[in-house]
């Protein structure tokens, strides 16, 4: 009986797999918020509120200057937004938020006000690694948040594995690296055998506040202030962690596989 | 409890002046502690304290049964202590750690080396416990090991299958936390306390936030109290039905596995309807926070519950029905329940060896004092219990969310917190899913940190999980470690 009821179980809970991306994507919790907006021409001379607001150093103003929000270093802790006199900072509840340069976290600016999202890889490394990326993940230094939705994305209501990308036991098996963590000292060895481990051509993807610029950590002497010291980056997905669909968006965006994808029906099914 | 006690008693979530915590020299005040420990008196905590170029070292012990924590110190001295870890093996990792952040050498120590760091190089690898002998042959796994997991280092002396001994070499994670806190709160600090352990972001940074008040001398909001009980159990369930999911994943049994790892992130998601984060940024803020939860957000919170927690008692009842995957769990890792009493493990590991200690009915702070949470125990320490355990907490943290969410008490969710009090001594604990968060917050004559000390409930289990590990064979590794499921990073610090 047992086994006919573990059958019957399984078959009741039917799939639990996500439209998405051919779908609509599941929609984030009402109080994210997504990417930010960064809208310069409306600071007044010489306010610095955001800039003394911001727990990370996130956000600069030099004397003269206007301000530049660092996307990369932002952990959405939403300070700046409550901080700003004139609405200049806002949420565009926009999950999409991977970038493959480090300078283009960077919002302020006349046409810097929003991301520039991420280009898919050449032509070759997309023919190498577009159908089939194997990842090997490294924290390092990291908290486990990062870690825990990127894991997330194996289970079965993301099922990471349909868009042949798979995170792999051992680097010698892997296309590239995906690091989340500002890289702790006693990391740094480690890091660097793994990237060696890791056959050309290889890819390496930063995941969260931590990877790109060292997170709440920045500036500790402990830590490299993310992977970006150590080893080149492809592609930066920020977030203190990225929510699962901004790094499910990054690594996609990277492969070129959301170009391919039409708007199709129906919308997300079941939860996260 | 016998009132002559010669340390200073205070409750959980409560500050005192340096001044009023009782100080020995060294060796006595060695012997105290250990006379502490010896009536039933617990090390939650065990740190130095830089003087000059002198060290004092604290102790604070938990008397669970009376509700009570007792403190005390040493008077300044310099080079070398007798060691506490002679007698009482509890101490034995504190005291590792006191002479690697403090250069003091507690003599007699049975186990002297590096916690966190390689003779003040790398990570702490090497000096490894080895067995000689012609069947005996040793594995070394780590610090990238399979999976995505954050890094350790594990080396076990086998015979054959069989593992004799299992050293657990950390520190790869270290980002210098405690350090970093020195003159603070800085203006990161709150978002460093919720990255100690980022699956435990509520655990620590209440446990922050409610040492902050204590030195504040300011309670927060009963509103913002209750909302942190709200989050902290709704990271257990999280992390509970993840682990029940991934324990049944390392004995091959796919269908619970599948449906606890979706399940876990629909908790996680409900965590993100209180602030928009899954695993709860900005909730625990010291003095309270701006994100309320009204009537109509705590009825979206009951119904998600309830769709969730009806499901993974499906998914648990799937696997406590298999004779397959009960019998894999069933008499492996062991831990005794006197060994676990003697290394002080904590949270769900000690309550599956039948130990009874829960800081939220221990020592209850914040909304604990107002509902109760039952303790829930297994006697028989091996992974079965672990698991065991895990869902009876389930169960019960899904009640106490099912009662607590339409209980919310009226009034403000934020105050001001006035400046902390100069030359004071608070001590904060909570229950977190993996077992007892505790910090203790010492300021200097101007109310700024002058020593943070942080303790992870993984800082106790890694040696339980290491005990567990003996007579069983390598292949059960992934799943014992499961059932521990504990810290890098936490450790780490």
């Amino acid at each position: 009986m047992f086994i006919h009821d573990t059958i019957l179980n399984r078959l009741r809970r039917g799939c639990e797999t996500m439209a998405y991306p051919q779908g609509a994507p599941p929609p984030l919790p009402e109080r994210h918020g997504g990417a930010l907006r960064v809208e310069t021409a409306r600071c007044a001379d010489g306010c610095a509120e955001c800039v003394a607001s911001c727990p990370n150093g996130a956000i600069e103003r030099p004397s003269g200057g206007s301000v530049a929000l660092d996307l990369g270093r932002c952990i959405f802790c939403a300070a700046c937004i409550g901080a700003c006199p004139e609405g200049a900072i806002t949420r565009t509840g926009d999950h999409r938020m991977a970038v493959r340069g480090r300078g283009d976290l960077v919002l302020g600016g006349p046409g810097r006000e929003e991301l520039r999202l991420a280009a898919a890889l050449d032509d070759k490394l997309r023919g190498l690694f577009g159908r089939s990326l194997r990842l090997r993940q490294v924290s390092a230094g990291g908290c486990n948040a990062c870690e825990a939705d990127t894991n997330v994305l194996g289970t079965i209501g993301w099922d990471l594995g349909r868009f042949g990308i798979q995170f792999v036991a051992s680097p010698r098996h892997a296309d590239g690296l995906l690091i989340t963590g500002p890289v702790s000292r006693n990391m740094e060895l480690a890091l660097k055998k793994t990237y060696d481990a890791v056959p050309d051509p290889k890819i390496v993807v930063a995941v969260g506040a931590c990877a790109i610029g060292g997170g709440p950590f920045v500036g500790l002497p402990e830590v490299n202030n993310g992977a970006g010291a150590l080893v080149p980056v492809d592609l930066f997905i920020p977030g203190c962690p990225p929510h699962p669909l901004t790094i499910l968006d990054g690594l996609l965006r990277l492969l070129g596989r959301l170009d391919e994808v039409g708007k199709g029906p129906g919308g997300a099914r079941g939860g996260l | 409890m016998n009132d002559a006690t010669p340390f200073a008693l205070m409750t959980n979530g409560a500050a005192l002046p340096w001044g009023d915590v009782p100080e020995w020299p060294v060796g006595e005040f060695l012997r105290a502690t250990g006379a502490e420990l010896d009536r039933g008196g617990r090390l939650s905590s065990l740190f130095g304290v830089p003087e000059g170029d002198a060290l004092r070292l604290v102790a604070v012990v938990a008397f669970d049964a009376w509700n009570t924590l007792a403190v005390g110190r040493s008077e300044p001295f310099r080079g070398s202590y007798p060691a506490l870890a002679a007698t009482h093996a509890e101490a034995h990792l504190f005291e590792r750690e006191v002479w690697e952040q403090h250069g003091v050498d507690p003599r007699g120590h049975p186990w002297l080396k590096p916690v966190r760091k390689d003779h003040g190089a790398g990570p702490a690898v090497g000096d490894f416990f080895r067995v000689d002998g012609r069947e005996v042959h040793e594995v070394a796994v780590g610090p990238v090991h399979a999976g995505i997991i954050e890094p350790g280092h594990f080396r076990f002396q086998c015979a054959g299958e069989e593992v004799m001994h299992l050293e657990i070499a950390l520190g790869y994670q270290h980002r210098g936390i405690e350090e970093a806190m020195v003159g603070g709160p800085h203006r990161a600090t709150f978002h460093q306390m919720e990255t100690v352990a980022g699956d435990t972001t509520i655990g620590h940074a209440t446990a922050y936030a409610s040492a902050l008040e204590a030195l504040s001398g300011t309670e927060a909001p009963l509103r913002t109290q209750w909302l942190r009980s709200i989050a902290l159990e709704l990271e257990r369930l999280a992390n509970h039905t993840g682990d029940l999911g991934a324990l049944a994943g390392d004995v091959a049994f796919l269908p619970t596995a599948s449906a606890c790892g979706k399940i876990r992130g629909d908790f996680l998601n409900l965590t993100a309807v209180i602030c928009g984060n899954r695993f709860g940024r900005g909730v625990a803020h010291p003095g309270g926070c701006a994100l309320d939860v009204g009537t109509e957000r705590a009825g979206r919170l009951l119904a998600g519950l309830d769709a969730a927690l009806a499901e993974v008692e499906r998914a648990a009842a799937w696997l406590w029905d298999s004779a397959s995957a009960r019998a894999r769990f069933e008499r492996t890792g062991h831990l005794h329940a006197k060994q676990a009493a003697e290394i002080g493990v904590v949270g769900p590991a000690a309550r599956a060896c039948g130990l009874v200690r829960d800081v939220r009915f221990d020592h209850p702070a914040g909304w604990y004092r107002i509902a109760q949470v039952p303790v829930s125990v297994w006697p028989d320490g091996d992974v079965f219990a672990r698991a065991r355990v895990r869902w009876l907490e389930i169960q019960r943290s899904g009640e106490f969310l099912r009662e607590q969410l339409g209980a919310a008490p009226e009034g403000e969710m934020r105050v001001a917190l006035p400046a902390s009090a100069p030359d004071s001594l608070a001590v904060a604990m909570v229950e977190g899913w993996r077992g007892e968060v505790c910090h203790v917050a010492l300021t200097d004559g101007g109310g700024r940190l002058r020593r943070y000390k942080i303790t992870d409930p993984s800082f106790h289990n890694w040696t339980g999980l290491a005990l567990a590990l003996r007579g069983q064979a390598i292949s059960d590794f992934p799943l014992c470690n499961k059932s521990f499921n504990l810290s890098y990073c936490g450790f780490d610090l």
